[in-house]
């Protein structure tokens, strides 16, 4: 097993994006996915959001937030597809998938919050 | 040798509740990923301006978008709640007993909840 | 309990090599008593009704790690299991799940066997051994001896279903024994186990699922230790991809 594996680093990636979706999801999915839409609290205004979404330090953090996250369902579901439904064999394909999409859906995410 | 191999079934994580919730924990991640998706569409909206974002807001208040975003919110806590009992184990840290860890964990997630609320809502 | 059975049925998984295609099942009344355990009516049914079952045991007092059984479908040492923790019963003996069966109760450890060396459970020094004792801190021992305490009973192997995946996963117990001695502060062998430990079929092929450490009867923890070893190897790692080789360790 050569020391050059990249198991460790997709793991790193994993675990942090494992703590980010941990430590902020929760919040994020309880104002945006329920208390806005179902009136809770006042959706807060339009100009004011934007403001928040163009500052540099929010496109960062909601970087650093969608791609990690992505890494994190890539190698999660990896070896769920794996041990949940013995796929083991099919390893390159799911491989291929899985982080394939974490990657892409990064690229989307950095170019929708250049462009914000 | 004619040794007799035990078989596992394909569905050995029905066999015991232990191995149910280990599958569920690990199911947490599509609806991480199903957040990103719901994050990046409310960003795109937002950007282009305000009459898309009314849109969003109209159409996250759907049936069907508050159904999957309950189990979305349901996921991702069993996610925070088992990611944080299992940090101590893995994160080991020289004369500091495990569940000061363990609460540093839930008080960071205290905190930054707070500050996300604060940041949204201000 | 006023009308507490003065037996319970223990129901055993009978495979004789060449006789029998697949296990069967085979019931026994046992006397219920309170200080019996699972192996005592073993014993019993191996005394005093059929001769022919055959099952590992030896210590009776959870040392020797050699009578671990599936009783009621979880990994036990059938030692230090009370028959009237099941009453009524009946109590479903089974073999240790995992591993091939040889002969009723009686599992192939090899492969374990063949894993556990791979993972250098001794102590490798460097340099000179010290005149004397070894010495060390009661605050170092506790950094290794909750692994210390594993005896070698396979209980997580069967409990573990990466390992009923995957044979090639080098398991729970061999990279906690692994942990043992990375964490002793008189080895220095961590850099030797590092390719067995941190390969695919190492560390890197758990998902963190607990139950070896549930099942695990003398408190060691195996998933702690490789969750443990999966952040270390990792740092190491990425130590080895930034940094030059000459500035490594």
């Amino acid at each position: 097993m050569s020391r050059r594996s990249p198991e460790p680093l997709v793991w790193l990636l994993f675990s942090g994006g494992g703590m980010v979706a941990a430590l902020l999801v929760p919040v994020l999915l309880v104002l945006f996915g329920l208390a806005f839409p179902l009136g809770w609290l006042p959706a807060p205004d339009h100009e004011h959001l934007l403001a928040l979404v163009r500052h540099p330090v929010t496109k960062l953090v909601l970087f650093g937030l969608c791609a990690m996250a992505l890494f994190h369902w890539a190698h999660r579901f990896r070896y769920t597809l794996y041990d949940g439904l013995k796929l083991k064999q099919a390893s390159t394909l799911i491989i291929v998938v899985c982080y394939g999409t974490a990657v892409v859906g990064s690229v989307v995410a950095g170019v929708v919050l250049l462009r914000a | 040798m004619s040794a007799h191999q035990q078989p596992v079934s394909a569905f050995w994580w029905l066999h015991q509740w232990s191995y149910l919730l280990f599958v569920l924990r690990e199911l947490s991640s599509v609806f991480v990923a199903w957040f990103v998706v719901y994050l990046l569409m409310l960003v795109s909206a937002v950007s282009a301006g305000q009459g898309p974002y009314e849109d969003f807001l109209a159409w996250s208040g759907q049936g069907w978008v508050l159904v999957l975003n309950v189990v979305a919110l349901a996921f991702v806590l069993l996610h925070a709640v088992t990611w944080f009992a299992l940090a101590p184990r893995a994160i080991v840290v020289p004369r500091v007993p495990p569940w000061v860890v363990l609460v540093a964990h839930y008080l960071a997630w205290a905190v930054l909840s707070a500050g996300v609320v604060w940041v949204v809502l201000r | 309990m006023k009308n507490t059975p003065k037996t319970i049925t223990m129901q055993v998984t009978r495979f004789r090599p060449g006789e029998d295609e697949a296990p069967v099942v085979q019931s026994y009344e046992v006397p219920l008593r309170k200080e019996w355990a699972v192996l005592d009516g073993l014993n019993h049914i191996k005394d005093h009704l059929d001769g022919t079952l055959s099952y590992r045991w030896s210590c009776r007092m959870g040392i020797c790690g050699s009578c671990g059984m599936t009783v009621n479908g979880k990994p036990q040492l059938s030692c230090a299991t009370f028959l009237t923790d099941y009453a009524p019963g009946p109590v479903r003996v089974e073999p240790l799940r995992n591993f091939p069966v040889i002969r009723d109760l009686v599992v192939d450890i090899s492969d374990f066997m063949e894993k556990l060396p791979k993972v250098k459970p001794w102590l490798i020094h460097d340099g000179e051994p010290p005149e004397g004792e070894f010495l060390q801190t009661p605050r170092e021992m506790d950094e290794y001896k909750k692994y210390s305490m594993c005896i070698n009973c396979m209980l997580c192997y069967s409990a573990c279903p990466v390992y009923a995946l995957e044979p090639e996963f080098l398991g729970p117990a061999a990279i906690a024994l692994g942990q043992r001695y990375n964490l002793d502060s008189r080895d220095d062998g961590a850099e030797d186990r590092r390719d067995v430990l941190a390969s695919a079929a190492g560390v890197w092929a758990c998902t963190f699922v607990g139950e070896c450490s549930t099942a695990c009867p003398k408190g060691v923890d195996p998933a702690g230790a490789i969750q443990r070893y999966k952040l270390t190897a990792a740092v190491s790692a990425l130590k080895d991809y930034l940094l030059p080789r000459g500035a490594r360790r």
